[in-house]
Order: structure tokens, then C-alpha cells, then sequence
């Protein structure tokens, strides 16, 4: 059997070389508009109604059943609320061709660029050089605090860096773990609370966890 | 916007890059990947109920892959492997020359063009195309390959080592054709 390590030329060749076919602008919203179309039609007496009646039923069931699990296993409330919004922060990002108001993957431009809207100054690094690459910067809102959104990319996935500043210490959360599928990593240091969000998976997301807490906050 | 709706787009819709990237080279066509994309994640809302829970990726790619090789065989484009005959194509045979010369193998894929590689890679029958997406760009595990393509994980091993040597092959005569040997 031909082992990875010994088709590493050809495999590092296809993925940094070959074409990734990006989904074309407008695809999104597409689908997005046809799913809500498809939705209603669920309900009406076109469908074989009491079917979908029965199934939303025991999928109902099934959520409650996991949703009271997961909170009661899982965390206190708060964590679970604030997973829940960087979450849909991510997924909005991802959703309405909204990911980034400052495109670059240069630090000295992203940095300056928080610099008028926050009141606080977010580390700002490109870590291309270990495969993350910086590629923007977008303002957010979360836990009630204006956020520091930072966009970094993993081989096609994106990666949210949410960063928020904490002025009560007992209020600072560290956690990893998924939610909705999504990998979540927190943890906060010298008054600022990071929440990272993202679909790569959960040893990358920690590794890059360590890389963010290991850099300093240059480009100041 | 339903709830059904709201969780069906928060577990589908990040990996639409990757629904789009697996259809693209399957189809080997924007506007048709486009389409039959935007199909599959219909089928995919439709069928929402029966997805339970977990990793939504390997099921959703299953969906686009299934209803990219529907769009293959409704457009009476079977050739291209969608009849796929394991043995037949298993016993292809790939010159040995080309696969025994690791180091300059080395030095062509390090210089290699985007476009040749590209062109290498749509060029492979499309059930050894499909799991070379998958493994490489996607680094999905055997194990999800398996659940995509619906075939034991032997035979995805076996058909990504093939396929891997069926595009060495193909790269490497390329450049003896291009130095005139």
C-alpha cells in the first residue's frame, strides 16, 4: 500500500498547486433562497403533511433531549450563550459575503485599521509562515462587547479570532470544545478574552490556539 | 427563516467550498457544478431529518457527489467511469519507467505548473479523480472517504494509491514528451 509519507511530493504538489474551486459569489444566496422556499411548502397540504408533522415532531424531541444534555453536561449558561453567539458570528461571516471590512493579510494594515473603532488594540499577527494566513479583519459584536473579528484562513477553511477586551477577571472563560460541529477554543490573558471558531478540526484549532498565545502583540 | 431552516444552513453552508470543489472537479464544468450544487443542497434541506447529528461534512459531500454523478448519467456521460469496473481498471498498467524514478519525480512536482497539474488531475477517471479531492484538498480520513464514495475503506486505500500512481505516470511522460525523448 502506498503510504501517505511516501506520496508526501505529489500530495504537497496537489494542495499547494492545484486549483481549489472556490463556491462562485451568489451561490450562497442562491441556496439560501431556495431552501426558504423549500420550507414553507413543507407545511402546506401539498406535502404529505402529517408525515413531516410526525418526523419535525420526534426531531423536536430529539433536539430538546440534546439541547437540555448539552447544557446540563456541558457548561454554565453564559458559556453556552456566548458559544452560541460567536457561533452565529461565524456562520453570518461565512453567510453573507460579509467576512472581512479590512481585506489584507498584512498586520501593519489590519492593526491600524481597529485602531479608530475599538477601544481597546487586539493582537494583530499573520501566521502564513505555519499555515494560517491572515486574511482580514471585520468588526463584531459579542457578549455585549464591541469585538475585534480576525480572519485567518486553514487549507480553505476559515478561522474567526474573536477578541474582546474583559475589565472583570472573574468574568474571563477558557473552554474548547464543538458545538453545532463547529470547534471553539477560548481563553483569555492580559485583560483581552479570544474565542476562536472554526470548522478545521479540533487539534489544528488548539494549535493554533498556541501560536496566537504565543505571539506578541506586535505591529503596535 | 424556520428553525429547521436556521440549523440546516449553519451545519450545511460552511462547507460549500468544499460541495463546490468536489462537484467542479467532478464535473469538470463551472455553470453545471453551480447547478447541480445548489440541487444537492436542496436534496440536502429535504433530507435534513435523516441526518443525525455529528460531522455534517461527510454526508453533505455524499449528497453532492451522488448528485453529481446523477448529472453524469442523465447527460448520457457514463464513459467517464461512472460504470466503474474495479479489476479492469486496477490492472492498468503504468510503465514502470515512470514510477521508478522517485528524485526527479521529485524535482518535476516541485517545478510542476498549476495548470499541467490541474489538467493531470481532471484527466483521471473520475472514481479515482473523486477520492484524490477528497484525501488531498478536503483531508478527509479513509474512514469518511468511505461514508462519501460508499466503498469499503480497502478499496479507498487502494484506489488512492492507484490514482496517485496513474497521475504520477501521467506527469511525469508528460515532461518526457515536453523534452522531446
Amino acid at each position: 500500500m502506498v503510504d501517505d509519507a511516501e506520496s508526501g511530493a505529489l500530495s504537497a504538489a496537489i494542495k499547494r498547486k492545484a486549483t481549489r474551486h472556490a463556491a462562485p459569489p451568489g451561490l450562497r444566496q442562491g441556496i439560501h433562497a431556495a431552501v426558504a422556499r423549500a420550507a414553507p411548502s413543507e407545511k402546506s397540504s401539498g406535502w404529505p403533511g402529517w408525515r413531516w408533522l410526525q418526523m419535525a415532531s420526534t426531531l423536536a424531541c430529539a433536539i430538546l433531549a440534546s439541547v437540555l444534555m448539552t447544557r446540563i453536561v456541558l457548561a454554565p449558561e453564559d458559556l453556552v450563550r456566548v458559544n452560541d453567539e460567536v457561533v452565529a458570528a461565524h456562520v453570518r461571516s461565512l453567510m453573507v459575503a460579509h467576512l472581512e471590512d479590512i481585506a489584507s493579510s498584512d498586520q501593519h494594515t489590519v492593526k491600524p485599521w481597529f485602531a479608530g473603532k475599538l477601544d481597546f488594540s487586539p493582537p494583530v499577527n499573520d501566521f502564513a509562515d505555519q499555515g494560517f494566513p491572515l486574511i482580514g479583519g471585520r468588526l463584531d459584536y459579542i457578549d455585549k462587547h464591541f469585538a475585534a473579528a480576525l480572519v485567518y484562513r486553514r487549507h480553505g477553511h476559515v478561522i474567526n479570532a474573536f477578541v474582546w477586551p474583559v475589565r472583570d477577571a472573574d468574568k474571563a472563560k477558557a473552554l474548547s470544545e464543538t458545538r453545532d460541529g463547529f470547534n471553539l477554543v477560548a481563553w483569555s490573558v492580559s485583560g483581552l478574552q479570544f474565542w476562536l471558531v472554526s470548522d478545521v478540526n479540533s487539534e489544528e484549532l488548539r494549535a493554533f490556539s498556541q501560536l496566537l498565545r504565543g505571539a506578541k502583540n506586535s505591529a503596535q | 427563516m424556520t428553525d429547521r431552516t436556521k440549523r440546516f444552513e449553519a451545519a450545511a453552508l460552511p462547507h460549500l467550498d468544499a460541495a463546490y470543489n468536489l462537484a467542479r472537479w467532478l464535473l469538470r464544468d463551472d455553470q453545471n457544478a453551480r447547478d447541480v450544487v445548489q440541487e444537492a443542497y436542496l436534496r440536502a434541506f429535504r433530507f435534513f431529518d435523516g441526518f443525525n447529528g455529528g460531522d455534517a461534512r461527510p454526508w453533505l459531500m455524499r449528497i453532492v457527489r451522488n448528485a453529481s454523478y446523477s448529472w453524469l448519467h442523465d447527460s448520457g456521460r457514463h464513459a467517464d467511469g461512472v460504470e466503474f469496473d474495479e479489476d479492469k481498471h486496477s490492472q492498468e498498467q503504468v510503465s514502470d519507467s515512470a514510477l521508478d524514478r522517485p528524485n526527479p519525480e521529485q524535482a518535476l512536482l516541485q517545478k510542476i505548473e498549476a495548470a499541467r497539474l490541474d489538467a493531470a488531475i481532471e484527466d483521471l477517471p473520475l472514481a479515482f479523480r473523486e477520492v484524490l479531492i477528497l484525501r488531498e484538498m478536503d483531508e478527509m480520513s479513509y474512514d469518511e472517504i468511505a461514508q462519501v464514495v460508499a466503498i469499503p475503506v480497502g478499496t479507498v486505500m487502494s484506489r488512492l494509491a492507484r490514482a496517485r500512481a496513474l497521475l504520477r505516470a501521467a506527469l511525469c511522460q508528460e515532461r518526457g514528451e515536453t523534452n522531446g525523448r
